[in-house]
């Protein structure tokens, strides 16, 4: 994504770029800048909160966390599930990605957290403690 | 969107939904919960404090007792005399402070989701492997394949590591205060490792992606691990994350190696519609 020079590309089109996509016929959601370090100055209140309830003092694993793009949609890939969560379009994307992947963290947070996670449902049915 | 030809298991009714990567088709609400951990644990304060002794209990009685002590509430546990039995403070999954005085053998802090664990020892093999958060420091040495397969988190050895670091790595940050040994980094696909001395031969053999930092000397690279440029973004990033754990660039964050992968390998995207149609 770094020789990629406008911040909504993948919204824009449907991110079929490389040879590569071209031969499978579709976006290779993966290959977003996995190592752009955060810059700690653009942290949102959630995120200083967490990061002090959890006895951290940076975002730990939250640093490879970031905003990424599915069916020209933002989205963050959450591992818990294995796959993409889609970002609300009511949702005001910021035009750096340092912002983005502030955002992208926030929600991932909330989400897998909630009781509305998926995750929910496998302790129930396969928890052991 | 791929468009898949109709193959013999579709016409028996198979795979009738269209190939759709692995969105899942789920959204953020904007009303969900401000939880820090997963709902279904139990609520544990960092003020309230337990130690217990380990040396005359099973790996088993071991780690049950921590989920006890966990459940009760206590948020600072230490444990003492650890005898460097396998596979102790696995798959803990909650916020917690864990002190273990004395090593580890095999396998320790597996599958770590959260908690912050200091070690005054040293591991054995796999220490903090499939760690997914949380903090894990190692006072003194650490054996093979340490971090193996870390998808995110802190993992700190202050001494020397064996070889294998981070194989498979797939996020979070490892790192080696002394030297680390053959094939760090091999196969790693995603996160950062900073070793502050020397690295063994063949460092980041076949990495996919990810950033390896190197303070001392590198024996040899591996296949398709390359020398990157380092920005200052990244080393303000490396002197922070370093002084958390109060360790600090061997000559200057400015002088480390930066390692990344050189992409070659990206090609194995090229196997993916012969597998799809090996499959469908």
């Amino acid at each position: 994504m770094a020789e990629v020079k406008d911040i909504d590309h993948f919204m824009k089109g449907d991110g079929v770029d490389s040879d590569r996509e071209q031969m499978i016929g579709q976006h290779i959601g993966y290959r977003y800048d996995v190592n752009l370090v955060p810059d700690y100055d653009r942290l949102t209140p959630f995120l200083k909160s967490y990061i002090e309830a959890m006895g951290w003092t940076d975002l730990n694993w939250l640093e490879d966390v970031h905003m990424g793009y599915e069916e020209n949609r933002a989205a963050v890939f959450d591992r818990n599930i294995n796959g993409w969560v889609t970002v609300p379009e009511d949702i005001k994307l910021p035009d750096n990605q340092q912002d983005r992947d502030m955002i992208a963290r926030e929600l991932l947070i909330k989400f897998q957290m909630s009781e509305r996670h998926p995750m929910n449902d496998l302790v129930k049915a396969y928890g052991k403690f | 969107m791929a468009k898949l030809e109709t193959s013999d298991a579709q016409s028996m009714g198979m795979h009738t939904e269209q190939l759709r990567g692995r969105t899942q088709q789920t959204f953020f609400s904007s009303e969900e919960s401000d939880n820090v951990v997963y709902p279904w644990l139990p609520a544990v304060d960092f003020a309230k404090t337990a130690e217990f002794d380990a040396a005359d209990m099973e790996t088993r009685e071991i780690n049950l007792r921590l989920r006890e002590l966990m459940n009760e509430g206590y948020g600072t546990i230490t444990m003492k005399n650890p005898g460097a039995k396998h596979s102790l403070a696995v798959c803990i999954l909650n916020r917690l402070n864990l002190k273990i005085e004395g090593s580890l053998g095999y396998f320790g802090c597996g599958l770590l989701d959260g908690p912050n664990v200091s070690i005054a020892g040293r591991v054995g093999w796999s220490c903090a492997e499939n760690m997914m958060a949380g903090t894990v420091v190692i006072e003194k040495n650490a054996g093979s394949t340490f971090g193996a397969a870390i998808r995110g988190g802190d993992l700190v050895c202050k001494g020397d590591v064996g070889s294998r670091t981070g194989i498979d790595q797939k996020g979070g940050t490892i790192i080696v205060g002394g030297r680390t040994g053959a094939f760090s980094g091999f196969m790693m696909q995603r996160g950062r490792m900073i070793i502050l001395g020397d690295a063994g031969i063949n460092l980041g053999d076949s990495m996919y992606d990810g950033t390896i930092y190197v303070g001392g000397k590198i024996a040899g690279l591996g296949v398709d691990a390359v020398e990157g440029e380092l920005t200052d973004l990244d080393a303000a990033w490396l002197e922070k994350k370093l002084a958390t754990f109060g360790m600090k660039c061997p000559n200057g964050a400015k002088n480390m190696t930066k390692i990344v992968a050189g992409k070659q390998l990206w090609n194995y995207d090229n196997l993916e519609p012969s597998e799809k149609k090996l499959i469908l």
